[in-house]
């Protein structure tokens, strides 16, 4: 199977960027930054895990479509069920009624 | 293998679900069982799982070239550093055993030196440290399991079973290891970096 | 004609190629995987039939005379987890599915053929340690095991309950990896998606649904052993839980779950219809996106069993709404089958009678599955038998259907013999009189106020369920039929060649039963699914 070969520095490039970003979200852990800090912490996590999937897990590098629509799915399916568990969550008490 | 991963998603899915409607509800009591984690432990844990990911990486590098020696001193690598994350974790765990942070606990949030109760709202910061209980020990289940798969193509590494035409098995228990660093990558956010206030333990 | 008594000579078949017990519990042939299956799965609806039985049998009399209201709450628990975990859940996919996909593919056999094995293992081990739990005391929550009930307050075992569908969950997830991977790499020339049998599309989305859901079932289960266990709080309100959270993970997977086991069902029904009407089935590529959307649609509704549980009303308002879309595919597809049968040259054996049974019974299922959709209705008749009797006209009077026209179908493609045919349109017969007797005095009964799970109930009700066990008797002695005509055919039926019944699709192109590893050479496919002008009298293979 023809499969690209990464190169070491890739990697380690990658890694260092994964370090920093590391610091970055620690760091900006001890700064009260409100309703973002949620948000800042979760924007920082994706880019990770997207520097992980896409480049150690090879998912830019892969000949196979069907690879990326594996794991596109996955995550689509997290966020449904994430998202309408939410909508109940999110929209108790909204009535002045007790209980809904 | 990604179909595998799939159902692992879910799985820790799940879990985030709960994870997120107890702080959807409860976003104080997170708050401040947030806190109380050791701060430092998550963080050097964080760099320890994502230097395991780089030796893992280099060790797929390595099968790809057909470099026995390397993808052997690779992985040992990656598996030093996963014990490593696993004897942070207990320590951890240690930790919060001793300051009365394990849920179930009848003396829950009492500061062992002052005999106060240092939450708020007790039962539902006790609910936080539910989760990250749960949460981290499926995790450390996982890495176990991780490490296992990691010794065994170790072991057939160094008997010269992978090449440059044939390493698979490689290639596969290193999407399962990215992975695990994957959901360490979340729940060191969620659990560790919630309030901006930390104790570090 | 007398049956003759010298040894015939046979063709190498996967049954007679390797002899002993052990080629048969080591097999990685998965022919041999899918009878395991077949033996292991109907002792498993005899268990729950069991319970049923004395189900229906309290419920003869009004008052809870014949079993106490604990034991009874056991026998309705234990009916439902047998029969959706063990029985429903693995019907069709692991037995007719794993016979049949790599044959109606040009395959040779899966593409993991031990972790098929290892499937069947985790199967026996979840249904063994489901025996263990039931005859150490069964388990009284109701197949939902709903907290903070299982939790802190039920009695039984719980946590071997749950730990057995938690292993059964793992044999049904590695069930649904083995038949993606087989189905995108391992067709045969010629074999586009686009001409696979409309079977493998139904086993293609019920795998899809098996890998995303069922995850977030073990998950659920895992909570809750780990609440009964450590006595933590993550159900209940008194320790700062949330009941619902339970109700919502068990949910996300138990309404895809029952997608899971209908699914299969409409492929039987695809196949079934077609061969029996001679015709192509109307409407293939909406029949197979159908099944592809019905198992999308069907991951966004699951709160559709909450409504009155104390969801918030914006929720409850989406999930209706959503409830009411995923009827729709299946809608789809009833007016396809029938469609197919329209001009079409029909003959009425036994497995056309159980697909027309399906489609009949099916619709009057999902139509009912409407009212309860709909938030005005589903607060009256929720807890009541409208609810037991929509979902078992789906269950039973569907799937089970099919899963039994599934086998009379294939049978002599399995065994190589063919049965009498009367005795199975009679026992066919029998199946959908009696099931009909038996259900629907139940949606009156729902309508009338009778709540569900309850032993005993108010006198005015008891001439309906009187009706109903009478129809349940009948039921079982049409279940039972098979067993003896079926056995019967192994011995003394006649032997069947490669295509009994002039279908299309590749598995009648081998020999009945097929050799070990399916073709003698692999096939090349030129034709489209099911079009029976066009279909070569021998297959030609690969040069």
């Amino acid at each position: 199977m023809a499969e690209t070969i990464v190169s070491s520095r890739t990697y380690i490039v990658v890694w260092l960027t994964l370090m920093a970003l590391s610091a970055l979200t620690a760091g900006l852990s001890w700064i009260n930054l409100g309703i973002w800090s949620g948000f800042v912490a979760f924007a920082i996590a994706s880019m990770k895990m997207l520097l992980v999937a896409l480049f150690f897990m090879h998912l830019r590098y892969t000949h196979q479509k069907m690879v990326w629509v594996i794991a596109l799915v996955g995550f689509f399916w997290l966020s449904l069920l994430l998202s309408l568990s939410a909508t109940d969550y999110v929209t108790r008490n909204f009535l002045p009624v007790p209980g809904k | 293998m990604w179909v595998f991963l799939v159902t692992e998603i879910m799985f820790f899915g799940g879990l985030f679900t709960a994870y997120m409607v107890y702080r959807i509800s409860y976003p104080s009591a997170f708050d401040q069982g947030s806190i109380h984690m050791d701060f430092w432990a998550g963080t050097i844990n964080l760099v320890v799982l994502l230097c395991s990911s780089l030796t893992m990486a280099l060790a797929v590098h390595a099968a790809q070239m057909g470099e026995r020696k390397k993808i052997v001193v690779m992985l040992i690598g990656t598996l030093v550093l996963g014990t490593a994350f696993l004897v942070i974790k207990g320590y951890e765990y240690h930790e919060h055993w001793v300051d009365h942070n394990v849920p179930g606990d009848a003396l829950f949030g009492i500061d062992p030196g002052t005999g106060q109760q240092i939450y708020q709202d007790p039962r539902h910061t006790e609910l936080f440290f539910l989760m990250y209980f749960i949460m981290t020990a499926v995790h450390a289940l996982h890495m176990v399991i991780g490490i296992g798969l990691v010794s065994f193509i170790a072991i057939e590494s160094w008997r010269g079973r992978y090449t440059r035409y044939y390493h698979n098995p490689v290639e596969n228990v290193g999407l399962y290891w990215h992975f695990v660093d994957i959901i360490w990558i979340w729940l060191y956010p969620l659990l560790y970096l919630i309030s901006h206030h930390h104790a570090t333990g | 004609m007398a049956t003759v008594a010298t040894p015939k000579v046979e063709t190498a078949n996967y049954l007679n190629t390797d002899f002993g017990i052990k080629s048969w519990l080591l097999t990685t042939d998965h022919k041999r995987i899918a009878l395991l299956y077949l033996v292991s799965i109907t002792i498993m609806f005899f268990v729950g039939g069991f319970f049923a039985l004395l189900i229906r049998l309290e419920l003869l009399t009004p008052a809870g005379d014949l079993l106490q209201a604990e034991t009874y709450n056991k026998m309705f628990s234990m009916h439902g987890i047998v029969m959706v975990f063990f029985f429903l859940v693995p019907s069709v996919p692991a037995t007719l599915g794993n016979f049949l996909v790599p044959l109606m593919i040009g395959a040779r056999d899966l593409a993991f053929p031990k972790i098929n094995l290892l499937s069947w293992y985790l199967y026996i081990a979840g249904a063994g340690l489901m025996i263990y739990t039931i005859v150490t005391g069964g388990v009284d929550t109701g197949w939902t095991f709903y907290t903070p009930f299982s939790t802190t307050f039920s009695n039984t075992h719980v946590i071997t309950a749950a730990l057995a569908i938690f292993i059964a969950g793992f044999s049904s997830i590695l069930t649904g990896l083995n038949f993606i991977v087989t189905m995108h790499r391992m067709r045969a020339p010629g074999m586009t998606w686009g001409r696979m049998p409309l079977f493998l599309w139904s086993h293609y989305a019920t795998s899809i649904i098996q890998l995303l859901a069922t995850p977030v079932l073990a998950i659920a289960l895992l909570l809750v052993a780990l609440e009964r266990l450590f006595n933590i709080g993550i159900f209940n309100p008194q320790l700062g839980g949330d009941p619902l959270l339970f109700q919502h993970l068990f949910w996300f997977y138990s309404h895809p779950a029952v997608y899971i086991m209908i699914l299969p069902g409409m492929g039987v029904v695809s196949e079934v219809i077609a061969c029996f009407s001679h015709k192509r089935v109307f409407g293939y590529s909406f029949v197979a996106l159908s099944s592809i959307s019905i198992a999308v649609l069907g991951f966004l509704v699951w709160a559709h069993h909450m409504f009155v549980a104390g969801i918030s009303v914006y929720a409850a308002l989406v999930f209706s709404f959503l409830s009411y879309m995923v009827a729709v595919p299946s809608a789809i597809k009833v007016f396809n089958w029938t469609a197919t049968m329209y001009k079409g040259s029909i003959r009425m054996n036994t497995p056309m009678l159980y697909a027309l049974g399906f489609i009949g019974l099916f619709t009057m299922g999902g139509m009912t599955g409407l009212f309860v959709a709909s938030l005005g209705v589903d607060v009256h008749v929720t807890d009541t038998y409208f609810v037991i009797a929509h979902f078992h006209y789906i269950m039973v009077g569907g799937m089970v259907m099919a899963f039994l026209g599934g086998i009379h179908f294939w049978w002599p493609k399995i065994t190589g013999k063919t049965y009498p045919d009367i005795w199975g349109q009679i026992a066919a017969a029998t199946i959908f009189l009696g099931f009909n007797l038996t259900f629907f005095p139940q949606f009156i009964l729902g309508y009338l106020g009778m709540p569900r799970r309850y032993h005993a109930y108010p006198a005015e009700f008891q001439v309906l369920n009187v009706l109903s066990t009478a129809g349940a008797s009948i039921l079982g002695v049409g279940y039972v039929l098979p067993l003896f005509y079926l056995f019967w055919s192994l011995r003394y039926g006649k032997a069947a060649g490669p295509n009994p019944w002039n279908a299309a699709g590749l598995e009648w192109k081998t020999t009945s039963p097929p050799p070990k590893y399916n073709f003698e050479e692999t096939p090349v496919v030129t034709w489209e699914a099911y079009n029976y002008d066009e279909i070569p009298e021998e297959a030609p293979v690969v040069q």
